[in-house]
């Protein structure tokens, strides 16, 4: 892809948990709730499943920022899930800050099924920040750009 | 390589309205391992799934991506599908093009691509799943209801008339809940009593339940099927085997100070009391922040004019802990704090009460004998403004953003029964709307203001001042477009409602998920509107949402028709979506067991033959009737020994490849 | 030194002798005097070639797991900083303590043959103790240095003199006991006072420099999995060597947030790497957030607490905290 300032269009990853985030997002298509078709969602049965692996797996093969959306503390369908989840990727995204990578790429929000609403608003606001921030070039594996 | 089949579903105009369906089965039939590609109106419909079914017979298919509406959707259905042809249902995968596409994105290009793009993430994850089998498990034949008002007396007697047993547990001394706090009920105006307390009595004396009383739910592990449940009984002080329900040490006891809770603390009652004649189990319940024995050692009068000697001062809380196969929710509501809502001088004015208060008031066994007179000085009042959406539809933060449903109904009633009573009294309703769908419902309303001359009037109360002994109500009329004053003797609000204390400590333990307004989510707000996502546990009554007796005793009886069917079961069959430990990475390092919520992950030491030599190593196993599979486990193992059945680690990433592609 | 090596050897034979232990774990010397490595004795005689000094940093707990697979005790020497390792490999049920006899030495501090080198000696012979100074002999002459100059960065902020598992422990200069060593986490710290940019450059030029060796994984006592997933072709990350500088980076933090909380801060992986990358910083990145966030969480001071990744509060902080902390 021919990539220029003007249109720039980030690839961004959504890794959503399947009881929460993934039913708020089909919420927010239920509710015909506009945001940019750069997100992919990839479902998962919970934020806890989300490897470290996984997300610089996907800024390896050129994702510009990578969310994780799982259910909201307390909520979790397996009550402790996202509690996990929340301290490793408080300390992954820390590291990617230590090594210089930008804090904006990474991100975790909470969303529950009935915020069909907060979900699109969150992907429109992420993809405005990451299109703004442009390309991944510091975390990505230059063979697989074309 | 699989042999994978794509089916592109139309969703009618849904999805191909914005996704140019054809291109997408187009651009996905040259995917790696697609050795057919369809599109189809509705994938869902009979003739849909036949034309998967016939396509993996005829193209000996291994795998099947269905790019149509979200999988929380169809899965299933295509599950099934895949089933009839021949083939593992797991090997079914959903690329969701319609929530997640369609409706979302206008642009046809936009969304057509990304539609392709997501069809290929599915793809790329079909070509490594592989076939998985469901497990079984046993069901506990005993069903814990948890709430004993209306909506948990119906649910329980509706389980046990099927033939199965139940626990309920309430946590106050006795069942009947809210509705035997209500004097009269709409739209028929026949007493509450009169119909609930037979019901009250059926619970109690049916041989399939059994009530506990003061006692709540302190702790609940285990699964659908088989969750066991640590039960507090909280120390009563009586005995209920020995006692009798004379009500003399009632009588007795010196202690007047307690709040009567029963009549909204609109009166005082003994440090030993029955909440109310007809309560079940009719046995007192000593308030150990009122006994004067046991703050301070002396009186024991009570236990002196107990004839069956059924006091036990020394009674301590006890854990119970009982099997179920099934939960079912009915912790009902209350109304909510007014502390927020200063202008109705609720906390200074005694003449300002809550609908619930005026329901004690007006009932005959209520403090005041059912004689409709104003708490301050027990005079009859002669104009009565009644307030309604006090906390409801409050978007300022200081209320619930959502309508309580129940209040321009009862608020109707309270203003037509008061003039029916006492036809010289002037009643004012000051509403934003009145809404009354429902049976009846606004035959009955329209009755208030025609045949009982109820004023209403459309309009927010600004103020409540309380001058001379009169409450001078500050409102706008809207209709007439004018401020108005009205000086009444007496302002009922009609409070708004939530769910009841304790209601998201008990969600936790459940791990079944709430709104932001705390009421219980369901699985499916249409389709499985009262059962809970966590599987086995099942909603009933207003612990999901405001609503009024009938819907209540009906979605009781829709719970327990889940909760039979579920019980009906001798085995369920469980996910295989499960964790699995491979033994030959395994470290024994015991990460994997410190995360896993349901404790389905054990160790045991296993020989394995290694370059021809036996080794005795500690290793992880998963307990598949046990293991949710939240994939918790296979992050905190640093091996990369657990894995999770249906979202590998290949799997994900093939994914994460195929969308960054 | 001469003296704790015959206190060790004597107190070695004897548990030999007696059958109470299958075996010993110590150092020897390897090719050069400033190689000691680790070795097992299992006899009176073999134990003659044991040495303790200066240059003894190996940390020996890794090599427990395979000697505890095996029938019959092992006497294993320890320096204070090895005993976290052993109890964070008794925490993961990689050794057995049943299956230890653990002998506590006394540490001065290990030295860095690198700064040796870096002060532009050569020929290399031998080296003297001397308490505050070290003299190094050379086939030029002998020159001392202050130790500090020469310590290798771990024992220059050393977690502590006191040994957290030990049956017995040896200790003749009881200056040895007391603990003076400089704050770690302040590299780490200096590190997070750059901008992003500049800890960017830094990282880049550090890592590139990686040559996958995989010296800092294999000597890791955290880093003890059957097979890493670096090496298995099932993990979907499987890589033998850097083909980009993605996966420099990749490889490093992966190797570092598997061992976070587990990871005893030992110090091995900095000390093992040919290419003198810091690789300790990553390690303790994670120990100083997890220490700030969740509370001080020290591994492998004792053998049962759970390490902060596999524990949470409800009141933990929330992601977002990265990006509002700053330079964190």
């Amino acid at each position: 892809m021919q990539v220029n300032e003007k249109n720039f269009q980030p690839k961004i990853v959504a890794f959503c948990c399947n009881w929460c985030s993934y039913a708020g997002a089909d919420l927010a298509g239920t509710g015909r709730l506009n945001y940019p078709a750069n997100v992919k969602v990839i479902r998962v049965p919970c934020s806890c499943r989300v490897n470290p692996m996984f997300i610089l797996r996907a800024f390896q093969k050129g994702a510009d920022g990578v969310i994780i959306a799982g259910c909201h503390p307390g909520d979790c369908h397996y009550s402790t899930g996202n509690y996990y989840a929340r301290r490793r990727m408080t300390l992954l995204f820390s590291m990617l800050d230590y090594l210089g990578i930008e804090r904006e790429r990474t991100r975790v929000e909470w969303i529950s099924a009935a915020e069909g609403a907060k979900f699109a608003a969150t992907m429109n606001e992420f993809v405005a920040q990451i299109t703004e921030l442009g390309e991944n070039k510091r975390l990505e594996d230059l063979r697989c750009k074309k | 390589m699989q042999r994978i089949g794509v089916f592109v579903c139309w969703c009618g105009t849904n999805i191909a309205g914005t996704v140019d369906v054809e291109k997408v089965a187009q651009a996905l039939s040259h995917e790696p391992g697609v050795v057919c590609s369809y599109n189809y109106q509705y994938m869902c419909s009979e003739s849909g799934q036949q034309l998967i079914v016939n396509s993996v017979k005829e193209h000996k298919l291994d795998g099947v991506v269905v790019c149509s509406c979200s999988p929380r959707m169809h899965e299933a259905t295509f599950r099934k599908a895949a089933a009839v042809a021949g083939i593992n249902p797991y090997m079914v995968e959903i690329a969701n093009i319609r929530e997640q596409c369609s409706w979302i994105h206008k642009d046809m290009g936009d969304a057509t691509l990304k539609a392709i793009i997501l069809g290929r993430a599915a793809i790329a994850k079909v070509n490594l799943n592989a076939p998985l089998y469901p497990g079984e498990s046993p069901v506990v034949k005993r069903a814990l209801v948890i709430g004993g008002g209306i909506a948990g007396i119906q649910t329980a007697l509706d389980i046990a008339d099927a033939g199965y047993e139940v626990d309920i547990v309430e946590k106050t001394p006795t069942i009947g809940g809210r509705m035997a706090q209500i004097d009269k009920t709409f739209p028929t105006l026949d007493c509450s009593a009169c119909i609930l307390t037979p019901k009250m009595v059926d619970a109690a004396q049916h041989e399939k339940i059994n009530i506990m009383t003061y006692s709540e739910v302190e702790n609940v592990k285990g699964f659908v099927g088989n969750f066991t449940v640590d039960i507090r009984r909280k120390a009563r002080h009586v005995r209920e085997d020995l006692c009798t329900g004379c009500g003399l040490c009632t009588e007795k006891c010196p202690s007047r100070k307690g709040s009567d809770e029963f009549n909204m603390g609109l009166k005082k009652r003994g440090a030993i009391y029955i909440p109310f004649a007809q309560a079940i189990p009719k046995v007192p319940v000593i308030d150990e922040t009122q006994c004067i024995k046991l703050k301070t050692g002396k009186c024991g009068l009570c236990e002196k004019v107990c004839g069956v000697k059924a006091i036990d001062f020394a009674q301590k809380d006890s854990i119970e802990t009982r099997q179920y196969g099934a939960i079912v929710v009915a912790t009902g509501f209350k109304p909510i704090s007014l502390e927020n809502f200063d202008e109705y001088a609720y906390s200074r004015c005694p003449d300002v009460i809550t609908s619930l208060e005026f329901e004690r008031i007006t009932n005959a066994a209520g403090p005041t004998g059912g004689k409709l007179l104003r708490p301050s000085d027990n005079a009859h009042p002669h104009t009565v403004v009644f307030i309604q959406c006090v906390g409801s539809r409050d978007t300022s933060g200081c209320g619930k953003p959502y309508c309580s449903k129940i209040c321009c109904m009862y608020t109707a009633k309270h203003a037509m029964l008061t003039r029916e009573k006492y036809p010289d009294t002037d009643v004012y309703v000051f509403y934003i709307d009145v809404r009354t769908p429902g049976k009846g419902f606004d035959e009955f309303q329209r009755r208030a203001v025609e045949e009982y001359g109820v004023h209403y009037i459309k309009g927010m109360v600004g103020k409540i001042h309380d001058v001379d002994g009169k409450l001078l109500v500050d409102a706008s009329d809207l209709i007439n477009d004018e401020k108005i004053c009205v000086a009444a003797d007496m302002v009922v609000l009609a409070t708004a409602i939530e769910p009841s204390d304790g209601a998201r400590a008990l969600a936790t333990k459940l791990t079944a998920s709430m709104d932001t307004n705390d009421f219980f989510t369901e699985a499916h707000a249409k389709l499985r509107p009262v059962e809970s996502p966590t599987a086995g546990v099942f909603l009933s009554g207003t612990c999901q949402g405001p609503r009024d007796i009938p819907e209540t005793v009906a979605q009781a009886g829709a719970a327990a028709a889940k909760v039979i069917g579920l019980l009906a079961k001798d085995k369920l069959t469980t996910d295989p979506c499960v964790a699995i430990s491979d033994e030959m990475l395994c470290n024994g390092c015991s990460c994997c067991e410190k995360v896993c919520p349901y404790g389905a992950i054990t160790y045991s030491n296993k020989e394995f033959r290694i370059a021809g030599k036996i080794e005795t190593r500690r290793v992880a196993s998963v307990n598949p009737a046990v293991c949710h599979g939240c994939g918790a486990c296979t992050v905190a193992c640093p091996s990369g020994a657990m894995n999770l059945n249906g979202f590998s680690n290949k799997q994900i990433m093939a994914e994460v490849d195929a969308i960054c592609k | 030194m001469q003296e704790i090596i015959s206190v060790m050897k004597e107190k070695a034979a004897k548990l030999l002798a007696e059958g109470q232990v299958r075996c010993v774990l110590g150092w020897k010397r390897g090719e050069f005097f400033y190689e000691s490595t680790p070795a097992v004795f299992e006899s009176a005689e073999e134990l003659e070639e044991l040495v303790y000094d200066d240059f003894c940093g190996p940390n020996l707990a890794k090599y427990l797991i395979r000697e505890c697979a095996k029938e019959g005790k092992i006497l294993v020497f320890a320096k204070p900083c090895d005993t976290y390792s052993i109890n964070a490999l008794i925490r993961e049920h990689r050794v057995d303590r049943e299956k230890l006899y653990v002998v506590g030495v006394e540490c001065a501090g290990n030295l860095d043959v690198n700064k040796i080198r870096a002060k532009g000696l050569t020929g290399l012979v031998g080296f003297e103790d001397n308490g505050d100074t070290v003299t190094v002999k050379t086939l030029y002459g002998d020159e001392t240095f202050e130790k500090g100059e020469l310590l290798l960065e771990r024992c220059l902020c050393c977690k502590g003199k006191e040994h957290k598992i030990a049956d017995e422990t040896i200790v003749l200069n009881e200056e040895n006991t007391k603990t003076v060593g400089a704050d770690r986490f302040s590299e780490v710290a200096r590190l997070e006072e750059m901008t992003a940019d500049e800890r960017f450059e830094y990282w880049r030029e550090q890592l590139s420099r990686c040559i996958r060796c995989n010296a800092c994984r294999n000597v890791c006592p955290a880093c003890s999995c059957i097979k890493c997933v670096f090496d298995n072709d099932d993990s979907g990350i499987a890589s033998k060597a850097n083909t980009d500088t993605f996966e420099e980076n990749m490889f490093h933090i992966i190797r570092a947030f598997h061992v976070t909380g587990r990871c005893t801060d030992c110090g091995e992986c900095s000390r093992v790497c040919p290419q003198n990358i810091p690789l300790q910083l990553l390690n303790r990145k994670f120990i100083k957030d997890y220490n700030e966030l969740y509370g001080e969480y020290v591994s492998g001071e004792d053998s049962e607490s759970k390490p902060p990744l596999l524990t949470f509060t409800q009141e933990d902080a929330e992601p977002s905290i990265v990006k509002e902390r700053g330079n964190c």
